[in-house]
């Protein structure tokens, strides 16, 4: 049984941790309220606390007025919904696809210099993107794969690779080989050793790791930032562009972005508490 | 596909099968990550700018002299190191502080770890939006709170070198603590409760406690929190590129900033290549270092 926590303790407690909690949790809670303020809300000195929500500012991430007129014109935000959710989800897959063999492949059947390959591996999660970027952009811009989903989409799946093969490795390393040894013993193939008896045994790992590389990607902002154009910009860019000039930034509906990006990660951290340690740290940590 | 039974079985031979499992893996992380890699520390040793069509120029160390001597990395490097230092320090005490809170089970205490957990899991352009939001002179709360209970004017803390600084840090570690926290909170939970049963009965003091039993426990997790935390504050990007773009001046100019100003504003793509390699080897031994630490906490057993 895992423990979770030592000791009790009471509802006092409770209440002396809602308030950290709260304090801690205050920003996002002003970003949330900031989403619903209507514009005119959202300027006022001091702020108003009280007042009637609105989605005006959902509305105008997808719809922007033009000057001087009733109008609405698409801002293309669903274009970059689409593709963050497209691209990050393909890239995801294909890593979830190569990380899982090799990780089995590390955890298995060990090669001469097992150790070497993993820091190696490791070592290109760690290390700063900005590096790669820079040949990377060359390289994409003589292929012609610079601004394609076939250019993100390889980009995104290097990136997500090591971070799956170490978290799945690090599930593979805790289950029980003894029951694969009996199933061998039994005379099952090797291939259905490693799809009946020991990719079942992972599945919370699969979906663990596929949830953080989903964030991490939903997440990424230098390498969409370099690679993409108008057509396959992700959200972050997006977001980031938004801001672009100092003056008249819509905070309102920078707020708004904010919050449809958020709400999910709530749910997912809540759901996935057990194996938040493990994500964050790439599986080198388990306990 | 291949039907033919012998070639399969001898491309399938138990002795190959790890090389075979592992090898798409490979052949992707050598394409995206190993090649460019290699391109760009080829690149450091010509002369190259990406915006003109003139071709490399072989220059041997030309780029590091240049970079070391004449750029204005060691400045960089420095900004750096405040900021690792400043927000590594601050998620510490905080995430060791908010473990503690955390550490004992009470009604609620998922929902409320939730809430305290998920600023790790934003993405850093959403931290650095909102932080921007928080500081923005007119009507941001930090300012708002300035102006009605201190001074009684507008406060701008991004427009000063050390308030841009401190605005980095604050949003860094805001977003970072609670990963400190989960780590802390890993350890705190793996001590045996009879050794605190044991403790009781020899009456020991509470900070004779912290330091005999639990601090033992937490310590290789601590130094593991300090070096992950460092390893991924030293490349930090995103949150200074949107809060500050490097500034004012260059104040908050980080090492990953000065790489991209120098690679994509001013198109000296040798020179950035040869920042980028010192950056690395800093980063090879911080992971290496980091490994180190995993490898004796998994022999420790604990």
């Amino acid at each position: 049984m895992k423990k979770k926590a030592i000791g009790q303790a009471g509802w006092l407690w409770t209440g002396l941790a809602s308030i950290v909690a709260f304090i801690y949790f205050f920003p996002v809670l002003f970003i949330i309220l900031t989403a619903f303020r209507s514009r005119s809300d959202t300027l006022a000195t001091p702020p108003k606390w009280f007042f009637t929500p609105t989605f005006e500012n959902f509305y105008h991430i997808f719809f922007r007025a033009m000057a001087n007129s009733t109008e609405y014109v698409a801002t293309g935000f669903h274009v970059y919904f689409f593709n963050s959710i497209y691209i990050s989800g393909m890239s995801v897959l294909l890593a979830l696809l190569i990380g899982t063999l090799a990780a089995y492949g590390f955890s298995r059947h060990p090669l001469r210099g097992n150790d070497t390959y993993l820091f190696i591996i490791l070592t290109t999660r760690m290390l700063p993107p900005i590096i790669v970027i820079v040949p990377i952009f060359l390289i994409f811009r003589i292929t012609g794969l610079a601004g394609t989903y076939t250019g993100i989409i390889l980009m995104y799946t290097a990136f997500n690779l090591p971070f799956s093969i170490w978290m799945m490795k690090s599930f593979f390393d805790e289950l029980n080989t003894e029951i694969e040894d009996a199933s061998r013993m039994d005379g099952a193939s090797e291939r259905s050793v490693f799809f009946g008896v020991c990719i079942p045994q992972v599945k919370a790992g699969l979906a663990a790791t596929s949830v953080f590389a989903l964030i991490l990607t939903w997440n990424e902002f230098l390498f969409s930032l370099l690679l993409t154009n108008k057509l396959t910009r992700t959200m972050p860019p997006a977001m980031a562009r938004t801001i672009g000039g100092e003056i008249n930034v819509d905070y309102g509906l920078l707020a708004a972005m904010i919050c449809l990006f958020i709400i999910p990660i709530f749910l997912i951290t809540y759901l996935l508490q057990n194996q938040l340690l493990r994500g964050v740290t790439f599986g080198t940590i388990k306990k | 596909m291949n039907n033919n039974k012998g070639f399969l079985s001898w491309f399938l031979d138990p002795s190959r099968r790890g090389p075979l499992l592992i090898a798409p893996a490979i052949i992707v992380l050598l394409l995206v990550n190993i090649i460019p890699l290699m391109w760009s520390f080829g690149l450091s040793f010509f002369k190259y700018r990406a915006n003109t069509l003139k071709l490399p120029k072989f220059s041997w160390f030309y780029s590091y002299e240049k970079v070391l001597t004449k750029d204005n990395i060691w400045e960089s490097l420095q900004t750096t190191a405040i900021i690792v230092a400043g927000s590594v320090g601050l998620q510490m005490i905080l995430g060791f502080l908010l473990a503690l809170l955390f550490a004992s089970q009470f009604p609620l205490r998922k929902i409320l770890l939730m809430f305290v957990l998920a600023p790790m899991m934003l993405s850093n352009v959403a931290v650095a939006i909102y932080f921007k939001l928080f500081y923005e002179p007119e009507f941001g709360l930090l300012s708002q709170f300035v102006q009605s209970f201190i001074t009684g004017e507008m406060y701008v803390l991004l427009s000063t070198p050390a308030g841009a600084l401190i605005g980095v840090i604050v949003a860094d570690a805001w977003q970072w603590t609670p990963f400190v926290m989960l780590l802390v909170l890993a350890g705190l939970v793996s001590v045996p409760k009879h050794l605190y049963e044991a403790a009781e009965i020899d009456r020991m003091s509470w900070w004779r406690k912290f330091t005999t039993i639990t601090f033992p426990y937490v310590r290789s997790l601590l130094l593991l929190a300090v070096l992950f935390r460092t390893i991924e504050t030293v490349k930090i990007f995103d949150l200074v590129f949107i809060l500050t773009n490097g500034g004012p001046g260059t104040a908050t100019e980080t090492i990953g900033v000065l790489v991209y100003r120098t690679a994509f504003q001013f198109f000296r793509t040798s020179n950035s290549a040869a920042m980028g390699y010192i950056l690395l080897f800093a980063v090879i031994v911080l992971t290496s270092l980091y490994l180190y630490v995993i490898k004796q906490r998994e022999s420790e057993d604990i």
